[in-house]
């Protein structure tokens, strides 16, 4: 059988676009997932705050994940669990799946559309280099999450943090609740990478100091962690001599960053944005290889689930709009990052496939308050999108609406920080 | 007087809100940039509430862990007297998201329900 649209990954971005596929009319969805059940990450972050733009609710990930799950079995969409994709191989008007399960052995199947949705994999400690020794007791913070929301295991008893992403800052707050006790987590950077409202309900409400401007500089213990040195950090990152100071502690959780999983996607030859580590993508999410779209973490890390499954709609749309040859291939419009701007999604726009408005997601490089974002064709100001305070952490959406852009032929979109005039 | 730093979280801004008692009720609070700073100073100050999202020990499923949440918040100072009892709890699959593992927690009338569903085994 020759599928209309397979989806790589059934977490949320590959849950939301298989609805949105079958709801647009594609008859032969099939979701592909390497895990033993759909819900992806979802399924560990027991905590509650998702949902709230989509569902106007605060549910946590596997109440928000089974609001997905429900939907995919109601519109009997077949998924395969246990089974790893290798490999995509455009064939012009078909593309092949190369993949593997303990049932099946080796599979190839063809779909006429293809959604790229396989999230984003945690840096680990021999990502970031960290000197010393290496005892057990290191963790990336969603593995800790792993073994205590759904293994049933508390990696450890006294813990320090290292960067203070969503997940280091929801584990500190889940660790201490199991009756682990944190001491610290310590920020490379001046500012938190995470939600200000997980560094009030995670580690204020717990009295877990924040150490902005630390960094571990050495890794103590030769089977066990035994303990870490901090110290301080100047503008320029470096460590301050004199500074140090060891804490005593056996478990060491990273929440150093998280980076889009795309083996796939660069075997498979389709152009990625080394800002993003993403795919370039244009309004409904198409890759450069026709007919192969993609959407969630894997085209750029998100802080909310809910926009997540805002990208995977319109990825949906668009595998659909492809298959029935409605999709546009005319490129109308590029993105770029200005100052202040470390990247924008989606880079190309066709003009001819957006309906009433483009969203455009971005981060800000560093904290800016009382400064506003504009976009620019040109020397023209076509947008501005005022926010009270910008930081790194909190991703932003910048609608411009179709009226606004049909107004130019073509050209740069240019995002940029600036004084509010 | 009663005096309380903390960091406002209604919007991404996070105003340093500083709130004092000025007399018994009535409160004095600084450094919000919005109406909604100072209704949220009050409750942290009077009313603190939290849900709490943990896990329960389950039998029979596919994991070893059932996640839960309180279905409504609780009160901040009870979060670790209600985690010493749902941490006692242990169930049997099948359960369905919403079904209650702990009824009328720390009796303050708010139940501790399931927030997925999980298959026998």
């Amino acid at each position: 059988m020759i599928y209309d649209v397979v989806i790589l990954g059934g977490g949320p971005a590959g849950l939301a676009a298989a609805v949105e596929a079958k709801n647009a009319g594609a008859e032969n969805v099939l979701i592909l997932e390497r895990d033993r059940e759909l819900g992806g990450i979802l399924n560990q972050c027991i905590h509650n705050g998702f949902g709230l733009h989509t569902f106007n609710e605060e549910l946590t990930g596997p109440e928000y994940a089974e609001r997905y799950i429900d939907q995919v079995i109601a519109l009997n969409i077949p998924y395969l669990l246990n089974t790893m994709v290798l490999d995509l191989h455009d064939n012009g008007a078909l593309k092949s799946i190369h993949m593997i399960n303990e049932e099946n052995g080796y599979l190839i199947i063809e779909a006429r559309a293809v959604i790229l949705t396989m999230g984003c994999r945690e840096r680990t400690s021999g990502a970031i280099g960290i000197p010393g020794y290496r005892p057990s007791g290191v963790f990336t913070a969603g593995t800790a999450q792993r073994f205590i929301n759904m293994e049933g295991y508390l990696p450890g008893k006294e813990v320090v943090i290292l960067g203070s992403g969503d997940i280091g800052l929801i584990m500190a707050r889940r660790m201490t609740l199991e009756g682990a006790h944190v001491q610290a987590v310590c920020e490379l950077m001046p500012y938190s990478n995470g939600l200000v409202r997980n560094i009030v309900q995670c580690l204020d409400d717990y009295n877990i100091p924040l150490k902005l401007s630390h960094t571990i500089t050495f890794i103590h213990g030769k089977d066990r962690l035994e303990g870490v040195t901090i110290a301080k950090v100047d503008e320029k990152l470096k460590v301050i001599p004199k500074t140090e100071e060891f804490i005593p502690c056996d478990t060491l959780l990273l929440s150093v960053g998280l980076i889009p999983e795309n083996e796939i996607t660069r075997n498979a030859g389709i152009v990625i944005d080394n800002r993003t580590n993403g795919a370039i993508v244009g309004e409904l999410r198409q890759t450069s290889m026709p007919g192969v779209f993609a959407c969630g973490n894997v085209v750029h890390v998100h802080d909310l689930v809910d926009f997540v499954s805002e990208e995977a709609v319109l990825a949906g749309k668009g595998a659909v709009n492809y298959i029935n040859g409605d999709l546009a291939s005319e490129i109308t419009f590029t993105t770029s990052n200005g100052d202040g701007i470390g990247y924008v999604v989606p880079q190309q726009v066709a003009i001819k496939n957006v309906a009433d408005k483009v969203t455009f997601y971005m981060r800000v490089r560093q904290v800016f308050q009382d400064q506003v974002v504009n976009a620019y064709i040109g020397d023209q100001l076509i947008a501005t999108k005022k926010e009270p305070k910008l930081l790194p952490a909190e991703m932003i959406n910048f609608n411009i609406t179709k009226d606004v852009l049909a107004q130019y032929p073509a050209g740069e979109i240019r995002f940029v920080v600036e004084e509010a005039r | 007087m009663m005096k309380k730093e903390l960091t406002c979280i209604v919007c991404p801004i996070g105003c340093q809100l500083t709130i004092a008692e000025k007399a018994a009720g009535a409160y004095d609070v600084t450094g919000h940039t919005c109406k909604r700073g100072p209704q949220y100073a009050i409750n942290e100050m009077t009313n603190p509430t939290r849900v709490i999202p943990t896990t329960v020990v389950i039998k029979n499923a596919m994991l070893p862990r059932l996640p839960v949440k309180t279905a409504e918040p609780i009160p901040k100072g009870q979060i670790f007297d209600a985690m010493a009892i749902i941490n006692q709890v242990v169930v049997e699959a099948p359960i369905k998201t919403g079904d209650v593992v702990v009824k009328d927690l720390l009796g303050l009338g708010i139940d501790v329900v399931a927030t997925r569903t999980m298959d026998k085994n």
